[in-house]
């Protein structure tokens, strides 16, 4: 535990000190802050227009209107933001060397891997804190349900959950950053397009793949809905890629 | 305090370490040699954990590190042969770093690292950024870091490397200090480094263990090539004095070298014992005439017998090669 904390320690100070983080931070934001203000331009132009027409104004809602293509936007920027954030996590240590010697020290490789991705997460927790100015605008102009914002909220989380434990696998196989973060994006969207490869009809291989899929995990979230099977598939996604980096740092301790 | 049975490592095809056993007792300063590719950082990994061996046993204070790396790894100080830093932390933030991952309890922390900065002479770069460290400071930074924790067992990987000569006596006084209540392996290049600090002295050649003995028992044991140097002037026959030579009983061989500037004649003797053969070598050659003008014993260095161990060994390992493919052809 007490190394556990040591290595979060370590790489949060790392990243809230290197200029990667703060270029990375500004372009997360400024493009967050465009697809929130052109998807709110383009909910109050419709807005406006069906106003003439009061039986489709009550067909129009904030949820289905605004938040749920403002999140699918938003998780597409997630697509390569993480990468950038995870690429550094192990490949960074492996190429100065601090990793060997981190492994020569009475620590086991489960809080090494775990530290790693704690840490990468809570830089994107970072990024994903000062987006609450997005809903916080909505709060103080409007009276928006707060159900799905949460909701969508809780969907990019576990997306981000998930891209995270894929960029520190990433990371974990090679001492060369730009490697890591081509290798994580390439996975990202795997796991992105993977349904899009399933036939039209249904059957093993189409459930296979749809269930594979990140984004008929992430749609419902952003729809506000908040399924368990949704979770379980989270969990479980970070989780085997999790085990996955640790075997990597295993087999290096063969192959030297 | 370590056992190292039969560890063997592979990589590939290759085989970086071949069925290499040795023990080292506690309080013990053991000098690791080789030439590079040897072997060395192969088993100084494989000792620290951080290389799984294909066959073969480590164990640190009697635990098995393959079977409980963990508290094995409480038992060593690692000193790599480049220090790997954290560039954008202090030095003092790094080693207290270096002891939350080594568990040194929280109330023992400040007195630890303060007692470690003041013995590797840290103190005035202490709040410093490790990045910014000059080569000198970065080295000792490596050796506090090891010294963390206190480990029984240190393991240090060319520890003088890029340190000025006045540093380099510190650090070696520092690490014969070390020594005395704790199992030091030091790995160097520098042979007299090695002679001076060590007890006992292991020389790897290409995976292979060739000596394991003390500096002063390796010398004397290699005496039997120990060789007298000679050099005459005169005007008789060579050719019949160095067969004179080579009849004395002890010799074993006469080389002729290169004339000195003067046109003297020099020669070396092989000798095959110990016995001090200078005497008769010098009545041989007063009885045949010549004029004796240097007649000494050639003492090998460190050096010279780690370049004869290493070099037979090559001379035997390309004869075991070419033999079967001439049984070929």
């Amino acid at each position: 535990m007490n190394a556990y904390l040591a290595i979060v320690r370590r790489d949060l100070a790392g990243y809230f000190l290197s200029p990667v983080f703060y270029t990375l931070g500004t372009v997360f934001l400024l493009l967050t802050g465009l697809l929130f203000f052109s998807n709110l331009l383009f909910y109050t132009e419709i807005s406006f227009s069906v106003m003439q027409n009061p039986y489709v104004s009550q067909t129009l809602n904030l949820a289905s209107d605004f938040i749920r293509p403002m999140g699918a936007q938003f998780a597409v920027i997630l697509l390569f933001v993480i990468p950038a954030v995870t690429m550094r996590s192990f490949s960074e240590e492996k190429r100065s060397g601090t990793l060997e010697l981190m492994m020569t020290y009475p620590v086991s490789d489960t809080p090494v891997v775990l530290a790693k991705f704690s840490s990468s997460l809570l830089t994107m927790g970072s990024l994903f804190l000062a987006t609450c100015i997005y809903p916080g605008l909505l709060f103080i102009w409007s009276t928006p349900e707060p159900a799905p914002v949460l909701a969508a909220y809780l969907g990019l989380l576990c997306m981000t959950s998930l891209f995270t434990a894929i960029g520190v696998f990433a990371s974990a196989t090679t001492d060369n950053q730009i490697v890591a973060a081509l290798v994580a994006f390439g996975l990202n969207l795997v796991f992105w397009m993977i349904s899009w490869a399933s036939p039209v009809d249904s059957g093993m291989l189409h459930d296979v793949l749809q269930y594979l899929s990140v984004v008929e995990h992430f749609e419902p979230m952003i729809k506000g809905v908040i399924r368990l099977t949704d979770i379980v598939y989270f969990i479980s996604v970070t989780g085997f890629f999790l085990f996955l980096t640790g075997q990597v740092l295993e087999s290096k301790k063969w192959r030297g | 305090m370590i056992s190292v049975q039969h560890l063997t490592k592979r990589f590939g095809t290759t085989l970086a370490l071949d069925d290499l056993s040795f023990e080292v007792s506690r309080g013990e300063i053991l000098g690791f040699l080789g030439p590079n590719g040897a072997g060395k950082t192969t088993c100084i990994r494989m000792m620290t954990g951080s290389l799984t061996p294909t066959a073969g046993t480590v164990s640190i204070a009697g635990i098995d590190t393959r079977k409980d790396p963990v508290t094995a790894r409480r038992h060593i100080g690692y000193l790599p042969e480049t220090v790997p830093i954290y560039r954008e932390m202090t030095v003092a933030d790094y080693l207290e770093f270096v002891c939350r991952m080594k568990r040194v309890a929280r109330e023992q922390k400040p007195a630890h690292i303060d007692g470690i900065i003041s013995r590797c002479g840290l103190r005035e770069v202490s709040h410093k950024l490790c990045g910014h460290l000059s080569k000198g400071y970065r080295q000792r930074l490596g050796l506090a870091q090891a010294l963390i924790g206190d480990p029984d067992v240190l393991i240090l990987d060319e520890p003088t490397s890029g340190l000025d000569p006045k540093q380099i006596i510190e650090i070696r006084e520092l690490i014969r200090r070390l020594g005395r209540e704790r199992t030091v392996i030091l790995s160097s290049h520098i042979l007299p480094e090695v002679s001076e600090l060590c007890q006992r002295v292991i020389i790897l050649n290409r995976g292979q263990l060739v000596a394991v003995d003390t500096p002063d028992n390796l010398d004397k044991n290699l005496r039997g090539y120990d060789a007298i140097r000679l050099e005459i002037s005169g005007s008789g026959d060579p050719e019949a004095l160095f067969e004179s030579l080579a009849g004395i009983p002890g010799i074993s061989q006469v080389q002729s070298l290169p004339p000195g500037q003067d046109g003297s004649l020099r020669c070396r003797l092989n000798a095959q014992s110990n016995a001090d053969l200078r005497p008769t070598v010098a009545r041989t050659v007063l009885a045949a005439g010549w004029n004796l003008h240097e007649l000494r014993h050639e003492v090998q260095s460190l050096e010279e017998i780690f370049i004869t161990l290493v070099t037979r060994e090559e001379t035997v390992v390309r004869d075991e090669s070419v033999t079967p493919e001439e049984t070929e052809s």
